[in-house]
């Protein structure tokens, strides 16, 4: 609970939801202990069924928040509901200052990954009546916090752009000469998955090697990689400089088959076989036979 | 960023009920690799004391007064060793059985059945090592 919200004159009303179904700590020393009782009860008011949600909270600029914590929130169950809808819920009536990123609410900006039940999930993807109660939410693992659920993405998008994530050509022809380039239809097929990437990180934060190994361009950079190195499209000579980044010490070599990258990924990309074809590619273009 | 926070490794083993097949097979053939190159060392230990035995004349060998023979012996006596045998047994099937599996991972074979070929191992290498009992337990500690 913010400080704002604790404050009486934010109250309008004696039956201010901003308090109904909420419980934290740092709310209970505020307003004495006197209060834990009637939370419970408030709580209670709810009509219908709710649903439980533990959220991770941390702000490095307020006092009393600096220290990493859990709140309760119970929030009123609708079908349909998502692990999104229950924190906007719980930010939109009981704690106005609960931060966390989203934008489309349809898995296609992929703002919303967290770590929900101990797994990398998208917020706005995740039926909330698919899970155990009480739903933890917390941001990303291994990445840095920077206030409750939204986490330092800077380090995950340096290993986006190393792959060069942007079609080229050896060079462009003059501009009369220009023309439509066509893909194959198989060519379409075979990078289909791939394409779907949506930059949210859950396949990044979710792999083990990339948390021990700081360089390791990561599932989705390799995976962007591959989309652009198996498009037809790209010349010869562009393939193999894809190809010479991707077989890089911090590169293609690191995954360990372990496939959390591939079990997590909200848009389904089957990033293992596409970092395995990568390593058989890399094989292939330095096998000689003399 | 003027100031952040680091959780640290947040999937450690105190969340290894939340870890799914592939880490298992990972953590796994970690574990049965290393565990099979200790048994290496052990292995190379053992017979280089008891090498001894080329020196001795037939009639010792014949007699099982060698060294060889005497240190084989004790040791397969003590039960210890014999579970310590069904566990090698267990260790070398599982790391064969999943290393096949991340062979054909490499290749590109049937990675939409990971999970199912690490449950595969799995069960192998138990059924495999209990069938292997009576044969590892025959007169033991005699
Ligand atoms: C038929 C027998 C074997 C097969 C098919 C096999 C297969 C494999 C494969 C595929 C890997 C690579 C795992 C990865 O990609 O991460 C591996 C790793 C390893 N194997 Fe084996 N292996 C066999 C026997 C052995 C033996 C006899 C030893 C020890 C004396 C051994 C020790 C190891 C070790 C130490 C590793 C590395 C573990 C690590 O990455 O830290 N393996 N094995
Ligand atoms: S590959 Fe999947 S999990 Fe990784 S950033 Fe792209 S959409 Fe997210
Ligand atoms: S809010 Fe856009 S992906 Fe979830």
């Amino acid at each position: 609970m913010s400080t704002q919200q604790a404050e009486p004159e934010s109250q309008e009303a004696p039956e201010d939801p901003a308090m109904k179904g909420a419980e934290s700590p740092a709310a209970d020393e505020q307003n004495g202990g006197g209060m834990v009782d009637e939370h419970a009860e408030k709580a209670a008011e709810l009509e219908g069924e709710t649903v439980h949600i533990k959220v991770f909270r941390y702000d490095p600029e307020v006092e009393g928040k600096q220290e990493p914590r859990f709140d309760d929130f119970h929030v009123p169950f609708e079908k349909g509901m998502t692990v999104l809808d229950s924190v906007m819920y719980a930010r939109d009536e009981y704690d106005s200052s609960l931060t966390f990123r989203h934008s489309c609410r349809q898995a296609v900006c992929g703002s919303d990954a967290f770590f929900v039940n101990g797994k990398q999930r998208l917020g706005c993807k995740t039926q909330i009546s698919d899970l155990e109660q009480p739903v933890r939410i917390e941001p990303l693992p291994h990445q840095e916090v920077v206030k409750d659920l939204v986490v330092d993405m800077d380090h995950f998008y340096d290993q986006m752009h190393t792959v060069e994530p942007y079609f080229q050509d050896e060079d462009t022809p003059p501009v009369d000469d220009l023309e439509e380039q066509r893909q194959s239809q198989e060519n379409r097929e075979k990078i289909k998955m791939s394409s779907r990437c949506i930059w949210c990180g859950a396949c990044m934060s979710s792999c083990n090697i990339a948390a021990g190994d700081n360089e390791y361009l990561g599932p989705a950079a390799i995976n962007k990689a591959y989309k652009f190195a198996m498009d037809d499209r790209e010349g010869e000579e562009i393939k193999e400089h894809r190809l010479r980044i991707l077989e890089q010490e911090h590169g293609v070599w690191r995954c360990q088959t372990q496939f959390s990258c591939t079990e997590v990924c909200p848009k389904d990309i089957p990033l293992t076989e596409h970092i395995q074809e990568l390593k058989r590619e890399a094989v292939k273009k330095n096998l000689k036979f003399w | 960023m003027s100031q952040s926070y680091n959780r640290g490794l947040i999937e450690d083993f105190g969340r290894w009920k939340e870890f799914s097949a592939g880490m298992w097979a990972w953590i796994f053939h970690k574990f049965t690799g290393w565990m099979l190159i200790g048994y290496l060392f052990t292995h190379i230990a053992v017979l280089s004391t008891s090498i001894g035995a080329s020196s001795e004349s037939t009639a010792v060998i014949q007699a099982e007064n060698d060294v060889y023979t005497t240190t084989l012996q004790g040791l397969e006596g003590l039960f210890l060793i014999r579970l310590l045998e069904i566990g090698l047994l267990a260790v070398a099937v599982f790391h064969i059985l999943n290393g096949l599996r991340l062979l054909m991972v490499d290749l590109g074979i049937g990675l939409e059945s990971q999970d199912k070929s690490f449950y595969a191992s799995l069960l192998l290498t138990g059924a495999i090592t209990v069938a292997s009992v009576p044969t590892f337990m025959t007169e033991v500690g005699i």
